[in-house]
């Protein structure tokens, strides 16, 4: 069926317009996908330029560079830019690029929303980030915006809400996006459990987000009327509770974790079948697992909050429930490793990044293990270990996948190969930067040393000059990402429509680069 | 595909090697402080077994993935299998982690029993948060003071203060008062703040709690030997947050004695005060 859709046989009258208004008033899911994805790339590196400064700060004790006050706002911002501008936004655009290609659909089934869904983002990023010039400063109480701190914030504080809000209205209608394309435009025959494990994830991964982003939406709107309008939700004084702030956060900020994690699961069960020349080992079992690590997002919560005070029977619950999570993500992880075994390995570089996934991110599931155990929780908490348990799962973890995506679909979608040297030096780089980065904070955690302070006490000195070299080894190595993604697109051969030689999926079928409108005709199922 | 096990391997190496190394080193440490408390003994092992279990886990996973990746490439002429499934693996690696887990969180909920008692105290001393010092009152005798991190890491602390920190030994980890108790009494601590949240965390006492504005915590510690046992604040404050350490001397009963008439305390024994700390109620 391949040769059902050729590019320019009868297209020519409905493609891509010309010029600016091309991206700004595009309906088309590869268009959009293409906007999420180098918007993506911009906070990426916006957010990682961030997090080079803190490292520089954090280089050698003492205050070289920046005041305490800036450095809060950094590590705020870092976050906030990562979480809802990097990593979020490069899944939803890998959705949009895939989604349709991979269950046999033309485009998203609400084109237009698309368009307003990412055409929103930009303007919420400039606003947050114009915060950092603002009387007062940028938002400077750390990504959880735990009140009272949160609430001493000066002139940014409506236009961060008001920002949170923006993107969340964004993810929103992005998640409808997903689930109505899913559950109404597949091709006859692509039953749900026929669809490819990442569009089951994304499935999972936006009715998370429909259940928690309108929870962050009303969080930060109490903390809005709680400035402003003399209510008093979060304050003592008032009759209100601080830590009730933390409880709707976690509700909302535990699945936001999975959020950020499942669609990588997908990735990389895509991935590694097709390097190991062999079908993904216990594919049902995949989905029950999404699915059952997404039930758990939901009753884990206050593990974020064990040193806030809680009744015996509470940290009881959550610290079970916490580590039942345990067994749905160890099942993911042999699954893959059954995967590889027995099978017939290549090493490109999606498969390097896709390897590289399922060690560093079981590494940081091991801490995350380890958080679980509320006695020791006591000693870990908002400490460094903490640090490096989530860059563990969010870097070589999340961005990781993302790169493996990009480098394995690369070729579909522009339809040239990139370089292969430069993508292999790229995955090097990137992973020995990543773990001399993180690696020591682990260390530093367990030596007492807290997170979020601007400076620290002689005893910390020689793993954060550590921690700081691989901050620069591993923001560097991403110039090689760009370097990579540039010259694939001047300079790349030509790609076939196969690609890879192990690669299964109906994506695989259309040519590369695959046509503007992905399957006009549904195509057959096996 | 060597290259590929470098990085679990270092991993692993260094995980290991945190078990052999000395904890009492100040650089270059690895592991937690061992403590000095009745129950830091206790909350050590839990977070050394589940670590134990862990690397072994790791090192097991690792390993036949390793040698997956050496077996099964390409380069060496592996064709590939063709199944998908094996009910009998799929069931055994779902069952193990369930007992594994089970082993793990009986002694971890015994330990959260532990920790939860808090009754019958020696002595009870409220600490409150403020940006950025910990007031300290004495409960029982009456005496009270603020802790503020010492001049000389203040004054070495400010930007381009051309001070080399490396030369000042408690920098950032020292006060102008200290707070004492003494050896073997069961301290109760009743944690609140007067305006953000903040948290009272010192390493080696292995007790860790936030202060929250208009509401009490509440959590205890038994020293087991003297000596002086550094720590600080350990939950976002704002601007200060790295500025509000905690110095807590333990000394003999004798000497504490002697530390309480020469602050103005009023009497140096030591009695229970019984106070409500029903955190559900805004106490202050």
């Amino acid at each position: 069926m391949s040769e059902a859709v050729s590019h320019d046989s009868h297209h020519d009258d409905h493609g891509p317009a010309k010029g600016i208004t091309r991206w700004l008033f595009t309906t088309n899911h590869k268009d959009i996908g293409t906007l999420y994805l180098i918007f993506s790339l911009i906070m990426f590196f916006t957010g990682g330029a961030m997090a080079l400064v803190i490292r520089a700060e954090l280089f050698q004790p003492g205050l070289q560079f920046v005041d305490p006050h800036f450095f809060n706002q950094l590590t705020t911002m870092h976050a906030l830019l990562m979480v809802f501008g990097a990593v979020m936004p490069a899944f939803v655009g890998l959705a949009n690029w895939l989604i349709p290609m991979m269950i046999g659909a033309p485009d998203m089934a609400l084109p237009r929303m698309n368009n307003w869904s990412f055409w929103i983002l930009p303007f919420a990023f400039t606003m947050l980030m114009s915060t950092l010039f603002m009387q007062g400063g940028g938002p400077a109480g750390g990504w959880t915006l735990y009140p009272p701190l949160v609430l001493q914030t000066g002139d940014a504080f409506p236009f961060m809400v008001f920002a949170i809000h923006l993107m969340g209205i964004s993810s929103i209608m992005g998640s409808i996006n997903v689930i109505v394309t899913i559950l109404n435009m597949r091709a006859p025959g692509m039953t749900l459990l026929k669809m490819p494990l990442f569009v089951w994830t994304w499935l999972i991964t936006a009715y998370l987000l429909l259940a928690v982003m309108p929870v962050l939406a009303g969080a930060v709107t109490m903390l809005l009327t709680d400035k402003y309008f003399g209510t008093g939700f979060f304050l003592g004084a008032a009759g209100g509770d601080p830590v009730l702030f933390q409880h709707i956060f976690w509700f909302f900020g535990h699945p936001e974790v999975y959020i950020m994690i499942l669609p990588a699961f997908g990735i990389v069960s895509q991935i590694i079948p097709t390097f190991a020349r062999k079908p993904l080992f216990g594919y049902e079992a995949m989905v029950y697992a999404t699915a059952t690590i997404a039930f758990l997002s939901f009753i884990v919560w206050a593990h974020h909050m064990f040193t806030s005070g809680m009744p015996i029977a509470g940290q009881m619950f959550f610290m079970f429930a916490t580590m039942l999570i345990a067994i749905p993500t160890a099942v993911k992880v042999f699954n893959w490793t059954a995967t590889m075994w027995r099978g017939e390995m290549t090493f490109e570089t999606p498969m390097l990044f896709a390897v590289a996934f399922v060690i560093l991110f079981t590494i940081g599931g091991f801490s995350g293990l380890m958080l679980a155990i509320v006695p020791a929780d006591y000693q870990y908490h908002d400490t460094y270990f903490v640090v490096a348990h989530f860059h563990y799962v969010l870097v070589p973890g999340a961005v990781f996948s993302i790169m493996a995506a990009t480098y394995y679909w690369l070729p579909k979608w522009t339809g040239k190969m990139y370089n292969e040297t430069l993508g292999k030096t790229h995955f090097w780089l990137s992973t020995i930067g990543v773990n001399v980065l993180f690696f020591p904070q682990h260390f530093l955690g367990l030596a007492g040393m807290p997170r979020r302070i601007p400076d620290y006490a002689i005893q910390f000195a020689d793993f954060n000059m550590v921690s700081s070299i691989g901050a620069f080894i591993f923001g560097f190595s991403q110039l090689f990402f760009v370097w990579v993604i540039v010259d694939c697109v001047r300079n790349g051969k030509k790609a076939t429509s196969q690609v890879w030689e192990g690669a299964e999926g109906l994506e695989w079928t259309l040519p590369s680069p695959a046509p503007y409108h992905s399957f006009e005709t549904a195509p057959e199922i096996k | 595909m060597f290259k590929g096990l470098w990085k679990p391997i270092c991993a692993t190496v260094a995980v290991l090697g945190l078990l052999a190394v000395n904890p009492a080193l100040a650089a270059w440490q690895l592991d937690m402080p061992v403590g000095v408390t009745t129950l830091s003994g206790m909350i050590r092992d839990l977070h050394r077994e589940i670590l134990i279990i862990c690397t072994i886990t790791a090192v097991v996973l690792f390993g036949i993935m390793g040698y997956a990746l050496f077996a099964f490439r390409k380069s060496r002429g592996a064709k590939a299998a063709t199944f998908s499934h094996n009910t009998t693996a799929e069931i055994i690696w779902t069952v193990i982690p369930i007992f594994v887990l089970i082993y793990m969180a009986v002694p971890s909920a015994r330990g959260i029993l532990e920790i939860e008692d808090a009754g019958n105290p020696d002595m009870t001393i409220k600490v409150t948060g403020y940006q950025w010092k910990w007031g300290y009152e004495y409960l029982d005798n009456g005496v009270s003071f603020f802790a503020n991190l010492d001049e000389l890491s203040a004054e070495a602390a400010r930007l381009d203060s051309g001070i080399d920190v490396m030369d000042i030994e408690h920098y950032l980890r020292d006060v102008d008062n200290r707070m004492v108790v003494p050896v073997g009494k069961k301290v109760r601590i009743l944690l609140t703040a007067n305006d953000v949240i903040h948290s009272w965390w010192v390493p080696k006492l292995y007790i860790k709690k936030d202060a929250i504005p208009g509401f009490i915590n509440e959590m205890w510690f038994t020293a087991t030997e003297t000596g002086v046992f550094r720590g600080q604040c350990t939950e976002l404050c704002g601007r200060g947050h790295g500025y509000m350490p905690i110095v807590v001397e333990v000394v003999s009963e004798e000497d504490y004695a002697v530390w309480v008439i020469e602050n103005g305390g009023e009497s140096p024994t030591l009695s229970t005060t019984e106070i409500s700390t029903d955190s559900s109620v805004a106490a202050l």
